[in-house]
This record gives structure tokens, C-alpha cells and sequence, in this order.
């Protein structure tokens, strides 16, 4: 899984029936120290994250694992809510 | 699979009901001679790993495999502890 920031949000009128009730959001991968890296993702939420936050990405198959995917066209979801990093120095 | 250290750990209070009760650990993958190759990334540890040990992880769906019948929503996970290796 990825560390991300929330960036922005995606609003898409026509897209496929089994997204119509997800939330699609920006998000930007970082490192633990807060550094972004890497291109942009397009994840469904299903935490109710918000722009500004930082959260967990699950990405590729197992996104559809997420609670309400199951058999949904997505790669990239959002499974939680960062509250704290810790990183030891080595 | 691939070599990794465990740095550090997150906390997440709101997350998928499927993380519930599960560690989520820091690694930065690592070369032969250990020193950091790539990004890091969050993982599930399905051994109890702790920061600052050698592990290997697999990832992609196999990652929630550990955990069966279960099926948390994890595309890495910590699947052992290295006691040491050596190359060629």
C-alpha cells in the first residue's frame, strides 16, 4: 500500500454503472516524511477521506477487496485514514 | 517476493473494516548488500515483524492470502522474517 495526499476530487457524469455511488478523488503519493513522489491516482474512497488528508492506497487487484468493490473497474482505492507516521532512523 | 527493513509504522483509526486488527508497517525495499533500492511502501505483517528487522513481502492480491478466509483489502504484506542471507 501507498502513503497519499488528498489533492482534489473527480467529478465524471458518464461512467460505468458500477461506479455510480463512488467517491473519486486525487491523490498524490508521498513518502513517510511527507515528500510527494510519483505520478497522480485517480482512487475511490470508501472511508469518507477529504482533500488535505493523508490516507492509505491499495492499488491493483486488491483494491476491489475494499468494503463495497467487489467486482468494480477500479485499481486504486482508498482504505484508511492516516492518523500518525512513524519512522525510525536507522 | 522481496527483501525489505521495516522503518516505521502507521496508524489509521478510520480504515476498511478488513484492516481491523492488523499492523500496518513501513518498508523501504532493500538490495543485496541492504542498502535502500526504490520506494517505501506500506504493508500488512501477517508474522509480527517489528521496525528495524529484515523481512521479505510479497505483493499484489497474494498479500491478503496470509489472512484466509479473510480477504483484507492489502496489495503488500510481510510474509517472513530474515535471520540472514548471503549472496552468491
Amino acid at each position: 500500500m501507498l502513503l497519499a495526499r488528498i489533492v482534489g476530487t473527480v467529478v465524471a457524469t458518464r461512467k460505468d454503472d458500477r461506479l455510480l455511488s463512488s467517491k473519486l478523488l486525487v491523490v498524490r503519493p508521498m513518502d513517510p516524511s511527507g515528500k510527494p513522489e510519483g505520478a497522480y491516482l485517480v482512487a475511490v474512497d470508501t472511508v469518507d477521506a477529504g482533500v488535505g488528508e493523508t490516507v492509505l492506497i491499495v492499488s491493483g487487484s486488491s483494491a476491489r477487496m475494499a468494503a463495497g468493490l467487489k467486482d468494480c473497474p477500479v485499481d486504486a482505492a482508498i482504505v484508511g485514514v492516516i492518523d500518525s507516521i512513524e519512522v525510525v532512523k536507522s | 517476493m522481496q527483501l525489505a527493513r521495516v522503518i516505521g509504522d502507521v496508524v489509521a483509526t478510520m480504515k476498511d473494516p478488513g484492516l481491523g486488527g492488523h499492523k500496518l508497517l513501513i518498508l523501504q525495499p532493500v538490495g543485496p548488500d541492504r542498502e535502500a533500492v526504490g520506494r517505501t511502501l506500506v504493508a500488512l505483517d501477517s508474522i509480527g515483524a517489528g521496525v528495524g528487522e529484515h523481512v521479505f513481502f510479497v505483493r499484489g492480491k497474494e498479500a491478503s492470502f496470509p489472512f484466509l478466509p479473510a480477504q483484507p483489502p492489502a496489495d503488500a504484506c510481510i510474509v517472513g522474517i530474515v535471520d540472514h542471507w548471503t549472496i552468491g
